[in-house]
C-alpha cells in the first residue's frame, strides 16, 4: 500500500473516531430547574438537560433565534405538548410532571434532542 | 413624545376583581394613560409613555399586587405572524429561483456535451466560479449558519451533510480552477464541479419550499378549529342589549342570537327557539331543531329563529375550547411506532459522516482511476443522498392529519397511542343502555281491546300514571303527552310495589299493570296472551289496563334502539370486527335487542361493577378490545379496554376514562374512528417503510455498491433530487390521508 493511501486509511480512522466522539459520545450537562426556566433554541436547545422535580408546575420558555424549520415546533411527546416557536418569541410551556423519569422533548423532525428528568 | 400601546402576558389570574388590581396597579405608575387586563387571554394591554415608563416598572407594578408580568414576550398577532411566514417563504422562492437558474447555467457550460453550444465565457472556469459564489454562500448561507449552531450544540443534522457535501464539491472546483496542475499532475483531467454545488443547494431549496408549503397543510384542522369561534356576543345587559368581544363573556349572561348568527358560547336556551347546524362540531349534517332547556354550543350556526340563552360555559370551558386542546394534545403526543424512527434519527447523521468518510477511503484505496475524483463525487454523493427529514416526518404529520380529520368528524382522539391500538381492535362491545339504546324507556305500542279507543286507553293510563314516579310512568305520560290526550283527574290513588298502580276515574276503579296485578285482582287476559307474550319475546315490557275487572288494552314500553344503531353494528362487522353487547337486563330483553341488530354474543345480566370484568374476560381470549359506553357508569370498563369509546353527552368532551370521544352520538362513528386509525396506520407505515428504505437502499448505491456489477454510480445531482422528492413524499403522502373516506 502506498504512502498516501495509509494515510488516508490513518486520517478516515481519526475522522470516524472523531465523529463517535464529538456527536455520540457527548456528556451534557444538567441544568436544575424550579418553577420556569429559559432555554435558547438556537442549533439545538440550550440547556439540553434539564431536572426539574415531580409533581410542581415547571414553565420552560422557549425563545427560538434560529431559523431552521426543523426547530420551528417543539415537540414534548410524554406530555402531549406540540408548539410552534415563532423566531424570536418567548414561548411559554408549562405542565406538571406527574412521575419521575427521563423525558425526551425534541424538535418537530425528531433530529434535535433536549432532555428533562424529573426527580 | 406620543404614547405607545403594549400587549403582554399576566399570569396567575383566577377572578374578575384580579383584574381590576391588576388595571389599578397599572395605571397608578406615573406615565400610563390606560390599561386593560383580559382573564380569558391572560393578557394586559397598557398605552404609556415610553419616555417616562419602562417595562421594568410595568413588571414590578404587576408583581407588586402578586401577579406575574413577561413583557419581554411581544404578543404577535396571527396576521403578523403569517405575514412573517409569508415573507420567508417569499424569499425562500426567490433564492431557489436565482440558484437553479445560475445552476443551470453552470451546468450548461461544463456538462460534457452540451457543453459545446454553450457561449465561450459560460465554459469559463472562473466565470463558472463566480457564477458559483452566491449560490454557494447566498442562497446556501442558512446551511453554514445551522450548520455552525449545531455543531456547537455538538449535534448534526441535513444542513450538516449538505454543507460538507457541497463545500466539498465546491472546494475542489476552486482548487482545480486555481490551480489546475495540482490535479492534473496525479491524472485527472481539470474540470471543476461548480454545477454541481449550485444543482444542490438549488435543489434541496427547492425541496424546502414545497415542504414548507405542504406542511401547513397539516396543521389545517387546528386553525380551523380556532377559526370557528365566534368574535362578539349579544348580551342583554340592564335591560340593553351590548355587543361585548366573547372574552368578557362571563357565566349566566343571557345572550340574544338572531338567524345566520354563530351562538358565541356554551348555554342553555331560556326563550325561543330555532334550528341549529352543529356540523362544525359534531360532523352531523342535518340541524338539530332547539326550544327552552335545551343545550346550545358555542360556534354553532343559528339558522332560522331568534332565541335567548343563558351562558354555562366560557372561556376553556367551552365544548369548541375543549375539542382544540384535545386536539393539540393528540398532535402532540407521540404514537409508540415512531420510537424506533426517533431512535434511528438521533444516531443517523454521525453514522452518515462515518459511511461518508469509508466511501472516500474505499474508492480512493481500491477505486479505479481517477480514483481521488471518484472518491470525492461518492463521498458528495453519500452525503447529498442521506435524508433524515422524511424519517422523522413519517409519523408526526399522518397523526397531525388522522387526529384532524378526526375531529373534522366528531371523532376526538386523546393521543396518538389510542390512534395506533384503534387499528387492531377485533372486538368491540357496546354498552346497551345509553348506548345501542336511548337509555330510557319509550311507549311502542297501544293495543285497545274492542271497548275502548287508543286515544282513550292512553288517556286512562296517562291519568292514572300521572302521579306515579315509576320510570315506565314517565314513558306513558309523555306518549299521552304527545298525542294530546286530555288527562282527567285521578282519585284513590294508590301504588301496589311490584305489581302497578289502582284507582278511580270517573268513578271507575281502574288497575294498571303487570300480569301478575291482572291475575291478583282475577281479571281474565286470556284475550291478549298471545300478543302479550309476542311483545315481550320482542323484548318490551307490557302493562295491562282493566276498567272494573274487565281488561281494557295492553300498552309496551321499551328501550328504543337508536337510529344509528344497527348501521354502526353492521359497518364494524363489515370490517370483520366482533360486536358484543353488554347489558344489565334480564335476557330475554337484551337477547331481544341485541339480535335485532344482529348481535350474537350478548352478555345479559351483568351489574354495572360487573363490565370491568367481562372486558377482562374478552382480552384474556387474546382480543383487543374497545368498549363503548356513555364514559360516566362504564368509566372502570372504559379505562380496562383496549381502547376505550365513550359517547359524548351535553358539552362535556374530555372524559378521562375514554381514548376516542364521539360528540356527534352517532353510532356509524365507531367505526369510522377504527377506519380513520387503519388508514392513518396505513399511511405511517408506508411513510416509514420509504424513509427507511429510501436510505437503506439509496445510501450503499451512494457509496458505490453497484459499480462493482453494473459500473453505475450514482451522479450527486441526482443524488439531491432523490433527498428533495424523499421528504415532500412523505408529508404529501400524510396530506393524501385527508381526501380519504372514513365515513
Amino acid at each position: 500500500m502506498s504512502i498516501d493511501k495509509i494515510i488516508v486509511v490513518a486520517l478516515s480512522a481519526l475522522g470516524i473516531g472523531f465523529i463517535y466522539w464529538y456527536f455520540l459520545a457527548k456528556n451534557e450537562k444538567e441544568v436544575e430547574a424550579a418553577g420556569s426556566i429559559d432555554i435558547t433554541v438556537e442549533g439545538g436547545y440550550s440547556p439540553e438537560v434539564i431536572s426539574i422535580p415531580v409533581g410542581k408546575p415547571i414553565r420552560l420558555n422557549f425563545t427560538r433565534t434560529d431559523p431552521t424549520a426543523c426547530l420551528e415546533d417543539v415537540v414534548l411527546g410524554d406530555f402531549k405538548i406540540r408548539k410552534n416557536l415563532p423566531l424570536n418569541q418567548k414561548v411559554a410551556i408549562e405542565f406538571t410532571p406527574e412521575r419521575s423519569g427521563e423525558f425526551v422533548y425534541s424538535c418537530g423532525m425528531g433530529m434535535y434532542h433536549g432532555k428533562i428528568i424529573v426527580n | 413624545m406620543d404614547s405607545i400601546k403594549k400587549t403582554f402576558s399576566v399570569k396567575g389570574m383566577h377572578c374578575a376583581s384580579c383584574v381590576a388590581t391588576i388595571e389599578r396597579s397599572l395605571k397608578k405608575v406615573d406615565g400610563v394613560s390606560d390599561a386593560t387586563v383580559n382573564i380569558a387571554t391572560e393578557q394586559a394591554t397598557v398605552t404609556y409613555n415610553p419616555a417616562k415608563v419602562t417595562a421594568e416598572k410595568l413588571t414590578s407594578a404587576v408583581s407588586n399586587v402578586g401577579y406575574q408580568a413577561f413583557i419581554g414576550e411581544e404578543v404577535r398577532t396571527e396576521d403578523e405572524e403569517k405575514a412573517e411566514k409569508l415573507h420567508d417563504l417569499n424569499a425562500l422562492r426567490t433564492k431557489v429561483i436565482v440558484s437553479l437558474t445560475l445552476g443551470a447555467l453552470l451546468l450548461w457550460g461544463s456538462f460534457p456535451g452540451l457543453a459545446k453550444t454553450s457561449p465561450l465565457f459560460l465554459q469559463n472556469f472562473w466565470v463558472q466560479m463566480l457564477l458559483a459564489v452566491p449560490v454557494q454562500f447566498w442562497a446556501g448561507f442558512e446551511f453554514y449558519r445551522a450548520t455552525i449552531s449545531s455543531l456547537k450544540h455538538r449535534t448534526a443534522n441535513m444542513d450538516t451533510l449538505v454543507t460538507i457535501g457541497t463545500t466539498v464539491a465546491f472546494g475542489y472546483s476552486v482548487v482545480v480552477t486555481a490551480a489546475p496542475q495540482l490535479v492534473t499532475n496525479i491524472g485527472i483531467e481539470s474540470m471543476p464541479y461548480f454545477d454541481t454545488a449550485a444543482i444542490i443547494i438549488g435543489l434541496i431549496l427547492l425541496g424546502r419550499y414545497f415542504e414548507a408549503k405542504a406542511k401547513a397543510g397539516t396543521s389545517e384542522a387546528i386553525k380551523k378549529l380556532i377559526g370557528l369561534q365566534a368574535k362578539t356576543a349579544r348580551v342583554l345587559r340592564d335591560s340593553k342589549e351590548i355587543d361585548i368581544p366573547i372574552s368578557e363573556v362571563t357565566i349566566g349572561d343571557v345572550i340574544r342570537v338572531r338567524p345566520g348568527e354563530k351562538i358565541p358560547v356554551d348555554g342553555i336556551i331560556i326563550e325561543g327557539d330555532s334550528s341549529i347546524d352543529e356540523s362544525m362540531i359534531t360532523g352531523e349534517s342535518i340541524p338539530t331543531d332547539k326550544t327552552n332547556g335545551d343545550i346550545v354550543v358555542g360556534a354553532t350556526m343559528n339558522k332560522t329563529g331568534t332565541f335567548t340563552f343563558s351562558a354555562t360555559k366560557v372561556g376553556q370551558e367551552t365544548m369548541l375550547a375543549q375539542i382544540i386542546k384535545l386536539v393539540q394534545e393528540a398532535q402532540g403526543s407521540k404514537a409508540p411506532i415512531q420510537r424506533m424512527a426517533d431512535l434511528i434519527s438521533s444516531y443517523f447523521v454521525p453514522i452518515v459522516l462515518m459511511l461518508a468518510i469509508v466511501t472516500f477511503a474505499g474508492w480512493y484505496i481500491w477505486g479505479p482511476a481517477p480514483a481521488l475524483l471518484l472518491a470525492l463525487l461518492n463521498t458528495v454523493a453519500v452525503l447529498i443522498i442521506a435524508c433524515p427529514c422524511a424519517m422523522g416526518l413519517a409519523t408526526p404529520t399522518a397523526i397531525m392529519v388522522g387526529t384532524g380529520k378526526g375531529a373534522e368528524h366528531g371523532i376526538l382522539i386523546k393521543d396518538a397511542e389510542s390512534l395506533e391500538t384503534a387499528h387492531k381492535i377485533n372486538t368491540i362491545i357496546f354498552d346497551k343502555t345509553g348506548t345501542l339504546t336511548n337509555g330510557r324507556p319509550e311507549v311502542t305500542d297501544v293495543i285497545a281491546l274492542d271497548s275502548v279507543t287508543n286515544d282513550e286507553l292512553l288517556r286512562l293510563a296517562g291519568t292514572i300514571e300521572k302521579g306515579s314516579e315509576h320510570s315506565l310512568a314517565e314513558a306513558i305520560v309523555k306518549a299521552a303527552e304527545a298525542k294530546q290526550v286530555v288527562l282527567s283527574k285521578i282519585e284513590k290513588f294508590q301504588a301496589i310495589p311490584g305489581h302497578g298502580v289502582e284507582g278511580a276515574i270517573d268513578g271507575k276503579k281502574i288497575i294498571f299493570g303487570n300480569k301478575r296485578l291482572m291475575d291478583k285482582e282475577a281479571v281474565d287476559t286470556k284475550i291478549a296472551d298471545d300478543q302479550i307474550a309476542k311483545m315481550e319475546t320482542a323484548g318490551k315490557t307490557v302493562m295491562l289496563l282493566a276498567t272494573e275487572g274487565k281488561l281494557v288494552g295492553l300498552i309496551a314500553v321499551a328501550d328504543i334502539v337508536k337510529q344509528s344503531a344497527l348501521e354502526g353494528v353492521d359497518a364494524l362487522q363489515k370490517l370483520g370486527i366482533e360486536v358484543v353487547m353488554i347489558s344489565g337486563d334480564n335476557k330475554r330483553t337484551a337477547d331481544a335487542i341485541g339480535h335485532s341488530l344482529g348481535i350474537t354474543r350478548i352478555l345479559a345480566e351483568v351489574l354495572p361493577d360487573g363490565k370491568e370484568a367481562e372486558v377482562r374476560k374478552i382480552q384474556a381470549e387474546g382480543k383487543v378490545v374497545a368498549m363503548v359506553g356513555d364514559g360516566i357508569n362504564d368509566a372502570p370498563a372504559l379505562a380496562a379496554a383496549d381502547v376505550g369509546i365513550a359517547m359524548g353527552s351535553g358539552t362535556d368532551v374530555a372524559i378521562e376514562a375514554a381514548d376516542i370521544t364521539l360528540i356527534n352520538k352517532d353510532l356509524k362513528s365507531v367505526a369510522a374512528a377504527i377506519t380513520l386509525s387503519k388508514k392513518t396506520m396505513r399511511t405511517i407505515r408506508a411513510n416509514l417503510f420509504w424513509a427507511f428504505g429510501y436510505n437503506v437502499i439509496l445510501i450503499p448505491v451512494a457509496m458505490g455498491a453497484l459499480y462493482p456489477f453494473f459500473h453505475i454510480l450514482l451522479n450527486p445531482i441526482f443524488a439531491s433530487v432523490a433527498m428533495a422528492t424523499s421528504s415532500i413524499s412523505v408529508v404529501f403522502n400524510s396530506l393524501l390521508l385527508k381526501r380519504k373516506k372514513i365515513v
